[in-house]
């Protein structure tokens, strides 16, 4: 057993609360800050311990939009990560089964989603022709369309590993498609269900770019947005903003304590093989 | 055998008679491809296609009318539009740069042996998972140029830090390293996942020939995880290209144009009703990520480990 390195270790813990730990501080002491002591923007203890206050000066800002960007998100999050997994895994199942001609270009294909940027303006005018500009089913499926990819790669790595012996059996069984996919091996797929719901819920959740040009506008804003546009409206009232930063953190902490091992192993897939 | 038989069969009487290849009869049903590829074509590789269309046009609300190559003529006429171009570059190749560096430093460092691993390992993955809008709207306030608190730590020690954000030549660079702030534990992740999969034999071996820590690391670790200096390099590389959101919370391309990204151009250009200029922004930084990561993901998978 060789013995443990203390002064690097010293030296790394020490350089990780500087660099890591601080800003998070940061924004936990601004966000329980009152208004004057905030402004400073100062790392320093709080006079008033204003946790309470601030949380609900910043839920009950502009009609408690906050609680509204919340629900969006989640509906958005939800609905947008259920289809990517159910039609992903749909995908990646019959492109590791069946091997035929079109398979080198739906590979491509998958590929040029995790590549390309997308086309923003074009989306737009998609959408519009569509009637779905500026609606929560619009930006649904835009989080679909360019999230499925990732779920594709990360699915049929999974489906590869699981022997075909077993559909024969449950075709012998008399199970058609529906069944043998839903029934057999959905179950089977479980870890890496898990791994890509989380993963791309954190995405989802955290995703500005795409709510910024799809749904524009306060009724349907998601928290991103509405962080970003509180950022400019709160200029003066730095322990609200910061409150907002530290109420959006709290989701992917939850994620990350409950789910660290999925998460690790959804971002590190293909790390090892190339 | 049986497996390979029944597959086979199912395959031969499905090329003898496509007409014949019922839903029903086969396992695996191409039907299955439907939503996903509905959503993706429609979605995606639509757009992407009339992109190319639409460049090439005067573009409003109300019409587009055709004026071939125009767009592409202001954006390459047009200085702010033109540096735009040079910063995403500069953008990429800094953050992968560092990533690549600093992911592969820490990963050594989170592989050996070493007090409080697990705590290191969350701390330096944990703002992954951040908000790139509240990553970026904490450090726009860190860097604060005479209140923030990283010139006051600097000062505390006799350094005039510098402007960060509002200095033209930092700020690209200042949000360039919040960028390595936030992904470096991905890149980080990534090395362990590869340096943990390098069998110990390896090491074993290389004590007996009597190799150092240098050694190991420059003939054992450098080429056995050049798969995850591959997914490291090619994903930041992607990502620094696409990279918007953080550039925007913190400068919005400021002070003047001096961070401007494409993409930060693109949404611009949108913002202001120039939407044919805009997509032609897009179509070129279609071509700039395509020019850049196809050839280098072909190269870097190609070379073999040289043990």
């Amino acid at each position: 057993m060789p013995r443990k390195n203390f002064a690097l270790s010293f030296l790394a813990i020490v350089l990780s609360v500087i660099v890591f730990l601080v800003p998070f501080a940061f924004i936990l002491l601004t966000a329980i800050k009152d208004q004057q002591q905030a402004s400073l923007l100062d790392f320093s203890w709080p006079h008033q311990f204003r946790l309470v206050q601030n949380f609900v000066d910043v839920v009950q800002a502009r009609d408690y939009m906050l609680i509204i960007a919340f629900i969006n998100s989640t509906i958005l999050t939800a609905a947008s990560v259920t289809l990517m997994v159910v039609f992903g895994a749909m995908v990646a199942f019959i492109l590791q089964r069946r091997r035929g001609r079109w398979n080198g270009l739906i590979n491509a294909l998958v590929l040029a989603g995790l590549i390309m940027p997308p086309a923003v303006v074009p989306t737009i005018w998609v959408l519009q022709k569509l009637g779905l500009f500026r609606t929560m089913p619009g930006l649904i499926l835009v989080e679909v369309a360019f999230g499925l990819s990732f779920v594709i790669l990360l699915f049929r790595a999974f489906i590869g590993t699981i022997p075909r012996e077993l559909d024969e059996a449950a075709i012998i069984d008399g199970a058609g498609p529906m069944r043998l996919f839903f029934r057999v091996i959905l179950p089977l797929l479980r870890p890496v269900i898990i791994t890509s719901v989380v993963v791309q819920s954190v995405f989802v959740f955290n995703d500005f770019t795409n709510p910024l040009y799809f749904l524009p506008g306060d009724q349907n804003a998601t928290v991103q947005l509405t962080l970003y546009n509180f950022a400019s409206q709160f200029n003066t009232q730095y322990n609200l903003l910061f409150m907002n930063i530290l109420l959006i953190t709290i989701p992917p902490l939850v994620m990350f304590l409950f789910f660290n091992r999925q998460i690790v192993a959804g971002m590190t897939a293909g790390a090892v093989k190339g | 055998m049986a497996t390979t038989t029944v597959t086979r069969s199912a395959e031969t009487r499905g090329d003898a008679s496509p007409a014949g290849r019922v839903r029903a009869k086969s396992p695996y049903p191409t039907w299955f491809y439907l939503p996903a590829a509905v959503i993706y074509g429609v979605l995606f590789i639509v757009p992407t296609l009339i992109a190319f269309y639409f460049s090439l046009t005067r573009w409003s609300i109300f019409d587009s009318k055709f004026i071939g190559f125009g767009n592409y003529v202001t954006f390459f006429k047009e200085p702010a539009l033109v540096t735009s171009l040079w910063h995403t570059l500069v953008y990429a190749v800094v953050t992968s740069g560092l990533k690549v560096v600093l992911g592969l430093l820490l990963a050594m460092l989170l592989t050996s042996q070493i007090l409080a691993r697990g705590y290191l390992r969350s701390v330096v993955f944990f703002p992954v998972l951040v908000s790139t809008i509240g990553v970026g709207l904490t450090f726009t306030v860190l860097m604060n140029p005479e209140k923030g608190l990283i010139n006051q730590s600097l000062a505390a020690i006799g350094i005039q830090g510098p402007g960060w954000l509002t200095d033209p030549s930092y700020a690209l660079l200042s949000v360039a390293l919040v960028d390595v702030w936030k992904g470096v534990g991905l890149a980080t992740l990534i090395y362990i996942a590869g340096i943990v999969s390098i069998p110990q034999e390896y090491f074993e071996a290389a004590r007996v020939d009597g190799a150092g820590a240098w050694d190991n690391f420059r003939h054992l670790v450098l080429p056995l995880a050049r798969p995850a200096t591959v997914t490291v390099i090619t994903l930041s590389l992607i990502g620094g290209l696409r990279s918007f959101d953080l550039i925007w919370a913190m400068t919005r391309g400021g002070p003047g144009f001096t961070s401007d990204v494409i993409a930060s151009v693109i949404y611009k250009q949108y913002q202001a009703g120039f939407y044919g200029l805009s997509t032609a922004g897009n179509v070129v930084l279609f071509v700039v990520v395509t020019a850049i990561v196809l050839p280098l993901s072909r190269f870097l998978n190609r070379k073999e480990v040289e043990l």
